[in-house]
């Protein structure tokens, strides 16, 4: 079978078709942001300092040049979480008067060119008396450390308690108690495509085309509108092809606003595209967290209790629309991760700093969350003398559906079977004899292990419980046939990346008979699309698929109703594929392309029984569902050097029912990628001072072709009954799981040394310093 | 370094004659001068690969050449890698092995890869992954972009 032929009786779902998005992309016609045409560019000037007052701007005479003196009557960005003490704080679109981290914008150039943009913006002279900045939240929490924020005195912007009722008698009967500290540092998603933005004006209309890479091209129209104080209904919003997000472009861009500003104030069109540096110092950050666990085991190593405190680091602004909530509220509703505990305690405070906001990254929380518990389920495997494999056997939950002690309920999965299939995949016992005989020669082998649940495809209710006032749950998808047969789905959702053209026309294929390769899926434009919220949070594929599926059904019905009349058979009789309605077991069969047409031009022979057209909605808002996954590492790690190396990576993954395997496959392996890179090598570093000692590529290190070992794939497939496609999302597994397991790794390879490393990354510098510490290494 | 200087930039065989600050990087230059934007830009230091290109037979970064420095040689961008309709087989290795996502690395890579192979057609597997890694990619993970490649050279090799 070739990739674009389907056998009789076979589906298009669950299939590895080639991916509709490739050929554009190979040839180089792909249309991204910066890809079109400006005549006028933007560059911004941004804040040397980490904090200060702005006292004067001096601004030489060529080129335009806005500050926020110019931006009279724009709103803040002033994102809501209506609990867990949240204090709302405010971001200029432009610094005004006070700057809160190196990198913040302070002025808008524009210019003819991106180089004059650039020889202006160095021209401008900032004088600014630099107050005391706050860069970690160790500074940020001291009781005489400057505000951030007068909104937010103390800087702790948001806090969540939750206890259960009988925690502390569950404590009080620990066999034995595990505390641990583990810490992320901070990283940025670093899309290869920066973030980018071409506002135009139309004469004729007087709206605004924003053309930008973002995840949320509907949102980013509204939040627009609202700040601006303009009709939504003029602004229109293309997120063209997008180099890639990671939850970078789900958080509105202060830039993208200046931009729309400045288009309908000049009635032109100007361009920005945000240069490396930029990026990696002000395109919002993530992590940085830092997870004080307690483990409250009982005499058989099963976890009865567990404490927590978490404290995220949110950076200057909290951002829109999910708020700095987002890390801190997440890591406390799913900490207790894939374990049957009982008994839960937790804190988590976002506390707020003089360094670039955070946004989601891929993972949110969970990759940081993952590490501490895991690092907690190895400690505990130690100190009671058995293996990792085994404590977790005795603690993964096995009965469904589970309601966890923070009220989430997890539906069919299979933890311990996928730990299972790991194990027996990786052969333990001959890693452990190779392990003895390296160790041996002085060569430091480790193994690790992670098991973990990644929650994707939640709807409103999921937002709601955080309190938030936009609540990113549901999706509406249109599909339609023109009266040429012609198969369009118009989706809110807006993929970059994950190949959502191919599995949505994969699943509408199967319900109206055409092959996916004719069925256009048209994203990103909210000229063009219903009402979305875009891409993010493992979603897309669920809820978007969903509502996919809900519509497509409805034409389906329909189309089967028009046939049921044109062959004069009974609907059940009809069957729709490769293009026709057939009457089952006759050769009587009717084009649907044919049928479109009467669709549209002869409703009246259809008796009023059928709607005009064949346009149709889905809307799903499901209430979301849990994939699992067991990774397994080996590393070496040289002891002299620090240096580590995955040798191999192995992950057992569950995400229900695959829609495309290969594009599946192709998340874990990007995901894992990012969990090795975040475990290994990333880390935005700042000065005390606040500046950012990581500003290029070659200080920043995603991982490259070397670093990544051959990653060995297994799956199962548990249906998800909170699925209509049965499908789960799997997008940030990969990145969950991977920083947990490289570490588990390198603590079992340093077992003969007694040491801990419980942070990411875990860094030459980290490990000999760890080795050193331990008196047992030279 | 505002005065322009008129040069000729020959890309996949077809010259545009411009005019350019000397300043101006040849990634700007492709792009913007002569409109061929399939080539991206992902760091501007040298660093990430997306801008990769073959200028007279070498895979090189376009944003650390100046636009000046590549007047009347021989370029080639992902634009001029198909003949016709009929894709290159890097190319369609890359959609066959899934060696894309986002596809903004993607022109770099292939450039990356032809111009090596090009150049090297028997280079060893682990050699090619030494190639493979000078640029980056954020999505695949590199599995899939290893496996196209190494498809792709068996294919090129037995022209």
């Amino acid at each position: 079978m070739t990739a674009h032929s389907k056998g009789s009786g076979a589906t298009w779902v669950g299939r590895a078709i080639r991916r509709l998005e490739d050929p554009a992309l190979v040839a180089g016609r792909a249309r991204f942001t910066a890809d079109l045409a400006a005549t006028r560019w933007v560059r911004f000037v941004r804040s040397p300092v980490a904090a200060g007052y702005i006292n004067n701007i001096d601004m030489p005479a060529e080129g335009l040049i806005v500050t926020a003196a110019s931006l009279k009557g724009v709103k803040p960005i002033r994102p809501m979480l209506h609990k867990f003490n949240y204090k709302p704080i405010s971001q200029p679109v432009l610094a005004n008067g006070v700057v809160r981290f190196v990198g913040e914008p302070i002025a808008a150039v524009v210019a003819t060119s991106k180089e004059r943009a650039e020889d202006i913006a160095d021209a401008v002279s900032l004088t600014i008396s630099e107050t005391f900045p706050v860069i970690d939240t160790d500074a940020a929490l001291n009781r005489a450390a400057p505000a951030v924020h007068a909104d937010a005195p103390g800087n702790v912007v948001l806090e969540g308690r939750v206890k259960t009722a009988e925690f502390h008698a569950a404590w009080a009967n620990a066999h034995k108690i595990i505390k641990l500290e583990a810490r992320s540092r901070r990283q940025n998603a670093t899309p290869m495509e920066a973030r980018a933005a071409h506002a135009a004006y139309d004469p004729a209309t007087g709206r605004i085309t924003l053309t930008c890479t973002t995840q949320m091209p509907h949102l980013t129209r509204t939040a627009i509108a609202d700040l601006l104080g303009m009709p939504e209904s003029d602004l229109r919003v293309i997120a063209p092809d997008v180099g890639g997000g990671f939850g970078q472009k789900m958080s509105l861009a202060t830039e993208y606003v200046v931009l729309v500003w400045l288009a309908r104030k000049l009635k032109s069109s100007v361009a920005w595209a945000e240069d490396r540096r930029e990026n990696l110092i002000a395109g919002f950050h993530s992590r940085d967290q830092v997870v004080t666990l307690e483990g409250a085991f009982d005499a058989n190593a099963k976890l009865i209790a567990l404490k927590a405190d978490v404290v995220a680091n949110i950076g200057a602004y909290s951002c829109f629309p999910t708020t700095c909530g987002v890390e801190p509220l997440m890591a406390m509703a799913e900490l207790p991760g894939p374990y049957d505990v009982r008994q839960y305690q937790c804190r988590a405070r976002g506390v707020a700093t003089n360094t670039c906001p955070m946004a989601p990254y891929r993972g949110v929380s969970r990759p940081v969350i993952t590490l501490a518990l895991e690092r907690l389920m190895d400690r505990a495997a130690t100190a009671f003398a058995i293996a990792p494999d085994e404590i977790r056997r005795r603690n993964l939950i096995d009965k469904f559906p589970y309601t966890s002690a923070t009220g989430l309920v997890f539906d069919d999965a299979s933890y311990k079977q996928t730990l299972e299939m790991a194990v027996k995949a990786i052969d333990l016992p001959a890693f452990r004899k190779r392990q003895n005989e390296a160790r041996a020669k002085g060569r430091y082998l480790g193994i690790g292990f992670a098991t973990f649940s990644e929650r994707t495809g939640y709807g409103s209710p999921a937002f709601a419980a955080r309190g938030m006032e936009i609540t990113p749950g549901w999706e509406n998808v249109i599909v339609s046939m023109d009266p040429a047969g012609g198969v369009e789905a118009r989706i809110g959702s807006s993929p970059h990346g994950q190949g959502l053209r191919t599995t949505l026309a994969q699943i509408i294929a199967d319900e109206i008979g055409v092959p996916p390769q004719a069925i256009k899926i048209v994203h990103g434009d909210t000229d063009r699309t219903p009402y979305g919220w875009g891409t993010f949070a493992s979603r897309s594929l669920v809820i978007s698929g969903g509502a996919t599926l809900i519509a497509a059904r409805k034409v389906r019905a329909k189309l089967i109703k028009i046939a049921s009349h044109l062959l004069e058979a009974a609907p059940d009789d009809i069957v729709l594929a490769d293009g026709e309605a057939k009457v089952a077991g006759t050769d009587r069969a009717v084009p649907i392309a044919q049928m479109a047409r009467e669709a549209y031009t002869q409703t009246h022979r259809f008796k009023g029984e059928i709607e005009p057209g064949l346009t149709e909605t889905g809307s799903y808002d499901p209430p979301g569902t849990f994939s699992n996954a067991c990774h397994i590492a080996i590393v070496e790690v040289d002891v002299e050097t620090g240096r580590v190396t995955v040798e191999k990576f192995l992950v057992a993954e569950d995400a229900g029912r695959i829609i495309n395997p290969m594009i599946a496959d192709g998340q874990v392996h990007g995901g894992v990628a990012q969990g090795i890179g975040n475990a290994l090598l990333e880390e935005i570093i700042y000065d005390d001072d606040g500046g950012i000692l990581t500003a290029t590529l070659a200080d920043y290190l995603p991982p490259t072709a070397h670093e990544i070992p051959p990653i060995e794939l297994h799956h199962m497939e548990t249906p998800s009954v909170n699925s209509i496609t049965k499908a789960k999302g799997l997008g940030e597994g990969g990145t969950i799981g991977a920083p947990a397991a490289v570490i588990n790794a390198i603590n079992d390879a340093l077992k003969p040394f007694g040491v801990s490393v419980d942070e990411m990354p875990a860094t030459p510098q980290r490990i000999r310093a760890a080795l050193r510490k331990s008196g047992k290494a030279a | 370094m505002t005065d322009k200087t008129a040069i000729t930039l020959t890309i996949n065989g077809r010259t545009h004659a411009i005019s350019v600050e000397p300043r101006r990087t040849l990634v700007d230059a492709i792009r913007e001068d002569c409109g061929q934007t399939g080539t991206h830009i992902g760091c501007e230091h040298g660093i990430c690969g997306a801008c990769t290109v073959i200028v007279d037979g070498e895979p090189l970064r376009s944003c650390l050449m100046f636009a000046a420095q590549a007047d009347g040689k021989q370029i080639r961008t992902v634009e001029g890698l198909a003949d016709g309709d009929e894709l290159h087989p890097m190319q369609r290795a890359f959609m066959e092995h899934h060696g894309l996502q986002c596809g903004f690395c993607t022109p770099g890579f292939l450039m990356l890869a032809v111009g090596v192979l090009e150049r090297e057609p028997n280079i060893s597997d682990e050699d090619l992954l030494d190639v493979l890694a000078s640029n980056l990619c954020r999505c695949t993970g590199y599995q899939n972009i290893i496996k196209a490649v190494r498809a792709a050279a068996k294919e090129m090799r037995g022209k």
